[in-house]
């Protein structure tokens, strides 16, 4: 399938991804640099993109993630009073592509029948080679620690972790070692494990998986984000599958299983973990009321818990910031 | 099922006559109410005047009240009912405050009557200002900094605190009423003594200039699960009523930060204040810093959510009734998708538009300029992919006569002084002023409005440029299609006609394609039969529906003269041509309706009443015809190009519909059929003008042809008064000529509304108007069955109804319009379509026009002999005004038509049937102490009614004249002075004491008086019941003076019509 639409001046080459829709109406600044958005080329079903532009305090990461843009239309005016450049500039200042002027809705309903595939944007529609295998990708190189001067530790698993998954820890009283997805911390001295979101496939951690296993045997209190969650699942014993098309808006509707109370989410995942493959003592804490799949595990009787969502948002709804202090009080 | 409550029996509060700040939307939340308490087996009883609603129809509640919504009325139907339980929420500000009244009278307890949804305490806190800001101190959510005053002093108090210019708002009250922004303390006094006339207290408040402006629809269950359905925000800054701004939905200049801030300070609020149901909570939002207030809270289903409810697909009120049963959210299914949850927040794939409809021009002598205060009379809202696309098509949608920003009827002489200090035009004014070079910069600093939605302005005008400059290609075309320019409009920039325009647009494949409204900008697979048109894409969601399917224009935005009745009709014609088998496609712009909800057709187009979109529309579908003759003016008008660009119309052919409409051949044809007309002349100058007058005498009506309502009609007395108004009215309609006709004086008004097929007559009614002849239809007090009228005339009447609809071989429905003396019968004039009447003659008479006009359409035999002359019962429609939301405006009803809406009550007699319509049209006499003031050909008329009212025990008050006459005739009366005798005891002072419990105030003919101009406005500025009309006058007096109607037990609908009105 081709999809048309105008690329700005100046923009060459074919570039290729794995092509995912948004459906937020707001945070194109948040979602185009969340790490789990890495290698993938992200469209947004909301017509108007860059209204307020683009302010780098609104970065979930150092830089844009996705490997290119797809909308209907990106503002060329923007208003607001503390972004100080527009969305065209901004992209094109770190090499990303856009393609504008598309019929996004026809594109979203083409994904939504066919599921998430591999597309390129260019000046000459070039059918992309293969499947494009999502990536881990390394975000940091050695382990970094915050907030030493308190005596709790949490141990945040990088895998891509959005900064604000960081800044709400840390407005906990907690000190806060930050490791590569791939290193072992379960030889040192902690209180908690989280695992942060990230890109791609969990079955393509199996270093993390391995060391969150080994995490799970020691019993301290576990919390798994997006990715972090499919690993904690995995490493439970269980099994993960890919949606025909994921789950990436900020309107997923939760219900917390044991309190039947609900919770509008924000999400962006493309696979999830499989309900029937878990093992005994674990059971789903939260399910997405559109299609019943797996929101979060938890275990019975031991301090693990995991959600599917980002209960840090950024972009999205802030219904589920209080599992940051859930966590905080299993410590 | 966690449903806590089952009652078995609830009463619904309707909210009455439409008027500004309170419209159609209560039929469409009300009607979704009783729809969702059916499906819980719940037996639903409604009350509401307001008979040309879809929810007073007879398949919606099982029982409905056509009755005042006041305490004394309401409180017999509690009593006579016993529900378990009533619903406050679905009757906009009437509803709510009259339950606060019930409570706190002890009347639900007394019956033990649950109020189901918002407990009432919280509704109180939501209300009351001062409780409500300090409930949300107690949680730290920021409310305008200011004070609460409950009199003149603490008000003055409270602006020399804060400084002024404050913001004053009123509590307990709906549209802003009495709300303003104030310089000194002079305004103040004079504004807080008028508000706390009507209500108890004010607000005294920092004044937020150039603020943002921003609301959110939260939906609550009991178990405290809370989303916000929708965001929007006001393309015109705090200081504008959010009912006066253009709104868009979603925001589009919030960051998600900002977005999410305020979402959850909302939740967190409403959460705290334990609302269940459906509220909106509204923002002052500081664009320099992200600084925020609460503005208000409301409590109830409001006209932002039937705007949020259309422009999301999310169906808030039926979801509201639900939670307000006890469901929860997550136990309810999304009914657009069918499978998803209704636990979830709608995401937009495009943009939605809202424009206030004004009517000022019509409501004579009320100042422009917009403010806090509502007084717009309806909306439209456009949906598109871009902000231009939908912008231009909501100017569209508005009729004024705009054919998008650069095509418009206005002229400006300083169109910088209308952009800061805005008025109804201001949108226009903008655009001019970016013609006369000013910048985005230079208006924002004017306005404050937000440079993202001046950039799309100033594109449009970009845009107009290269239209003028360049050719036409594709590409620029498809770009101007985007920016939101018509085809028309694209004509007269090219020096072509639309036609030529559309033939090349088709041509070079330029189309618009149709898109889905499915709440989930397509995450989901939906059934959705929700649509609008765009240049933004290049596939289309849905597939024609064929040769089965059938088109119904809507009526368009609300306006003077067009209102909720259309939206009746439309609906009823859906409904059964769905029973006949057919797919129904609606094409509408207004919110604020019921035909718009997504199951009243197979397939709903929010989109423009164009000749251009309904073409698009047809083409695309390839349906069997179009219904032209059910929603009114807007639908009707495009009969004639309709069917010359050979489109099939339903009913009555086109020609027929412009013989009729056009004045000079419909008389032609009344003088063939030797029925008489007043006399009449049709001239284009000011010389054959009068002349004309000379040889027919003054007073002469003059009016344009082709107008609903009677825009821009008036009445002159002296040649004088001709010379200005033709100018005036000329250059209102420069492509249409003026007609002159005599005005009859001391005549009555009669109607007939009726249905008729290939020419024969198959069913009519005939109704009178209460006052003589000289007011407006739409404001008249009209009677049915006519109980007044020669059984001669009645005859009459038929027979040149009869001889109408032959010659202009009538399908479908039609209105004719006769006024009558001493047995002469003439005829005004006559639509080829469903008039204003229809529901409430259809409701009176058991018989529904709306049903049997589309069996006619569809060519269905009916050989039915309907009874409709001799009833068992009287009703009479009352004309709602809403004069006391417009300063300045004079309170006649005159030729021009001035009421917002109406309502209709049924009665054992006419007294009866008139006392309880009056009364429903939100009047009360409080005490017994009535002024008249009469012009001297009224005076001898009312002798007999005073004399009545006196042996009852009332005071009579007068001035001079009137007292004096009424003295020769042996009665006293209480004589006060004029206001310009400027002496005590004066009527004005009077007045501000609140000494009358009624004011009768009838105009002379003869001319103009600023005095008595003074006094109806005093009336109405301070809240006083006031008639101006002589017969309605002496109507109600008498009504006043007779026992028997104090005692009135209040029945419902079928107690009195036994028949279906729905066959």
């Amino acid at each position: 399938m081709i999809f048309n639409g105008v690329v700005p001046a100046g923009q060459a080459g074919v570039h290729t991804g794995e092509v995912v829709f948004n459906t937020g109406m707001t945070g194109y600044v948040e979602s185009l640099t969340d790490p789990s958005y890495a290698g993938q080329i992200l469209m947004f079903t909301y017509p108007l993109i860059g209204n307020y532009g683009v302010g780098t305090q609104w970065a979930e990461s150092d830089k844009i993630q996705v490997s290119g843009v797809i909308v209907s239309e990106a503002a060329s005016r923007w208003s607001h009073s503390v972004a100080d450049r527009s969305l065209l500039e901004w992209l094109r200042s770190q090499n990303i592509p856009i393609l504008m002027g598309v019929d996004t809705r026809a594109l979203t309903k083409h994904l939504r029948v066919k599921g998430t595939m591999a597309g390129s944007i260019g000046i000459n529609a070039i059918r992309p080679k293969g499947v494009l295998a999502e990536q881990k990708r390394v975000f940091i190189e050695s382990p970094v620690l915050y907030n030493e001067q308190f005596s709790k530790k949490v141990v945040l698993v990088d895998c891509g972790s959005k900064k604000n998954i960081l800044r709400s820890l840390l407005e906990l009283p907690v000190q806060v070692k930050r490791v590569p997805c791939d290193y072992d911390y379960t030889n040192e001295a902690y209180d908690g494990v989280l695992l942060s979101n990230g890109p791609g496939d969990p079955t393509d951690y199996p270093a993390t998986i391995d060391n969150a296993r080994k995490a799970l045997k020691l019993g301290k209190p576990t919390f798994g984000i997006c990715l972090g969650s499919q690993i904690m699942g995995l490493a439970a014993g269980a099994k993960t599958y890919k949606l025909k098309y994921g789950h990436r808006g900020h309107n997923q509707p939760c219900l917390e299983t044991d309190t039947t109370r609900g919770f509008i989410t924000s999400q962006n995942h493309g696979y999830a973990i499989d309900e029937a493959s878990l093992p005994k003592g674990w059971f789903v804490s939260f399910r997405n009321l559109n299609d019943q799949s797996v929101e979060g595990i938890a275990h019975r009787t031991k301090p693990f818990f995991s959600v599917q969502f980002h209960p840090e948002a950024c972009p999205g709804p802030t219904d589920t910031e209080w599992l940051f202090e859930r966590f905080y009080t299993s410590l | 099922m966690s449903i806590k409550k089952h009652p078995k029996k609830v009463i619904i509060f309707g909210s009455g006559g439409l008027r500004i700040g309170q419209a159609g939307e209560f039929d469409y939340s009300g009607s979704q109410a009783i729809k969702a308490l059916k499906e819980e087996g719940i037996y639903t009883v409604l009350i509401n005047p307001n008979i040309a609603t879809v929810q007073t129809d007879d398949d919606m509640a099982d029982r409905v009240y056509f009755q005042p919504l006041n305490v004394p009325t309401v409180t017999k139907i509690l009593e006579r009912e016993r529900p378990d339980a009533v619903m406050l929420s679905f009757g906009g500000q009437t509803a709510l405050n009259l339950g606060l009244e019930l409570y706190d009278l002890g009347v639900f307890k007394r019956l033990a009557i649950d109020v189901l949804g918002t407990p009432v305490p919280v509704i109180k806190i939501t209300e009351d200002r001062d409780l409500f800001k300090k409930a949300l101190a107690e949680i730290g959510t920021k409310t305008a900094r200011g004070a609460v005053a409950y009199d003149l002093n603490e008000a003055l108090a409270a602006a020399d605190t804060i400084g002024y210019p404050v913001m004053l708002r009123s509590g307990f009250s709906l549209g802003g009423l009495g709300s303003g922004r104030i310089d000194n303390e002079a305004e103040l006094r004079q504004r807080v003594g008028e508000v706390m006339k009507a209500v108890p207290q004010v607000l005294i408040e920092e004044y937020l200039a150039g603020w943002k402006e921003v609301e959110y629809e939260i939906v609550r269950d009991e178990g405290g699960n809370t989303i916000a359905v929708c965001n929007m925000e006001n393309f015109d800054p705090m200081g504008i009523h959010t009912g006066e701004s253009i709104v868009v939905a979603p925001s589009q200049t919030l960051t998600n930060e900002k977005y999410h801030h305020l979402r959850q300070v909302a939740i967190t609020t409403i959460n705290h204040l334990g609302i269940v149901g459906e509220c909106n909570i509204q923002y002052a939002l500081n664009p320099a810093d992200g600084d925020y207030r609460v503005i208000e809270v409301n409590a109830r289903l409001s006209r932002s959510s039937a705007l949020a409810s259309k422009a999301t697909g999310y169906p808030l009120a039926f979801v509201a009734s639900k939670l307000m049963l006890g469901k929860r959210l997550h136990e309810l299914k999304n009914s657009v998708t069918g499978t998803t949850s209704a636990f979830y927040e709608p995401a937009l794939d495009y943009i939605a538009v809202k424009m206030p409809r004004w009517d000022l021009a019509k409501l004579k002598a009320s100042d422009h300029r917009i403010g806090s205060e509502m007084k717009s009379v309806g909306e439209v809202m456009a949906i598109g992919r871009s902000f231009p696309e939908a912008l231009q098509k909501a100017v569209r949608m508005l009729n004024i006569g705009a054919q998008g920003l650069s095509i418009h009827p206005y002229e400006f002489a300083d169109p910088l002084d209308e952009i800061s200090r805005a008025t109804d035009r201001r949108l226009f004014a903008i655009y001019e002023a970016l013609k006369l070079g000013k910048t985005v910069v230079d208006i924002h600093e004017l306005s404050q409005i937000d440079t993202w939605f001046l950039h799309h302005i100033a594109a449009i005008h970009v845009m107009e440029g290269r239209l003028g400059s360049e050719p036409l290609r594709a590409g620029l075309l498809r770009l101007a299609k985007q920016q939101g320019f018509s085809d028309k409009t694209i004509g007269q920039i090219k020096g072509s006609s639309e036609t030529q325009i559309r033939k090349n647009r088709l041509k070079l494949g330029v189309l618009p394609v149709i898109k889905q409204i499915d709440t989930l900008a397509g995450e989901f697979d939906a059934e959705t039969n929700y649509l609008y048109t765009t240049y933004h894409g290049e596939t289309y969601d849905v597939k024609p529906l064929g040769k089965k399917a059938v088109t119904i224009l809507g009526s368009g935005p609300y306006c003077i003269g067009s209102s909720v009745e259309f939206d009746w009709c439309a609906v009823n014609t859906a409904k059964t041509l769905a029973k006949r088998g057919h797919k129904t496609v609606i094409i509408n712009s207004n919110p604020e309706t019921v035909s718009t909800d997504f199951d009243r057709s197979d397939r709903l187009y929010f989109e423009e009443l164009t000749l251009e979109r309904v073409q698009d529309i047809a083409d695309f579908e390839q349906g069997m015809g179009i219904v032209v003759s059910v929603g009114g003016q807007i639908a009707n008008n495009l009969a004639l190009p309709l069917a010359r660009a050979k489109y099939p119309i339903l009913g009555t052919p086109a020609r027929q519909i412009d013989n009729a409409e056009d004045r000079q051949k419909f008389s032609s044809m009344l003088n063939r059929l030797g029925v008489d007309q007043p006399e009449w002349q049709e001239v284009t100058d000011l010389k054959a003008a009068k002349q004309f007058a000379r040889k027919v005498g003054y007073p002469l009506l003059i009016r344009p042809s082709y107008v609903l309502s009677g825009g821009a009609m008036n009445v002159v007395r002296t040649e004088e008064e001709l010379k200005r108004y033709l100018l005036e009215a000329t250059r209102l309609s420069p492509d249409h000529p003026v007609v002159i006709s005599r005005f009859i004086l001391n005549a009555k008004e009669l109607e007939i509304d009726g249905v008729a097929q290939n020419g024969k007559l198959l069913i009519y009614a005939i109704a009178e108007h209460i006052e003589n002849a000289g007011v407006h239809s739409g404001d008249a007090t009209v009677v049915y069955p006519a109980q007044r009228l020669y059984l001669e005339t009645v005859r009459r009447a038929k027979f040149i109804a009869r001889q109408v609809v032959e010659n202009l071989n009538i399908t479908g429905p039609f209105n004719i319009q006769f006024i009558a003396k001493d047995n002469e019968l003439k005829v005004i004039e006559c639509n080829v379509r469903a008039s204003r009447s229809f529901p409430f003659v259809s409701k009176v008479s058991g018989h529904n026009f709306i049903s049997i006009a589309t069996d006619a359409m569809l060519g269905i035999k009916n050989d039915t002999v309907y009874q409709t002359l001799e009833l068992d019962h009287v009703a009479v429609k009352s004309p709602q005004f809403s004069y006391n939301r417009l300063k300045g405006a004079d309170p006649v009803a005159g030729v021009e038509m001035a009421s917002t809406g109406e309502v209709a009550c049924f009665g054992a007699n006419l007294e009866e049937a008139f006392y309880t319509s009056w009364l429903a049209t939100e009047q009360q006499v409080v005490g017994k102490n009535v002024f008249i003031s009469l012009p001297d050909e009224q005076k001898h008329k009312f002798i007999e009614e005073v004399g009545l009212l006196q042996a009852d025990g009332w005071k009579i008050y007068t001035t001079e004249g009137t007292h004096d006459y009424f003295e020769r005739h042996g009665v006293a009366s209480i004589k006060l002075h004029k206001v310009r005798d400027q002496k005590e005891p004066s009527v004005s002072e009077a007045i501000k004491d609140r000494v009358f419990g009624l004011m009768i105030n009838v105009p002379s003919l003869a001319e103009g008086n600023d005095d008595a101009y003074t006094i109806r406005r005093l009336a109405i500025d301070n809240h006083v019941p006031l008639l101006t009309n002589a017969e309605t006058g002496r109507l109600l007096l008498r009504c006043l003076s007779n026992p028997e109607l104090k005692h009135m037990k209040p029945k419902y609908w079928s107690e009195y019509v036994r028949g279906v009105v729905v066959n």
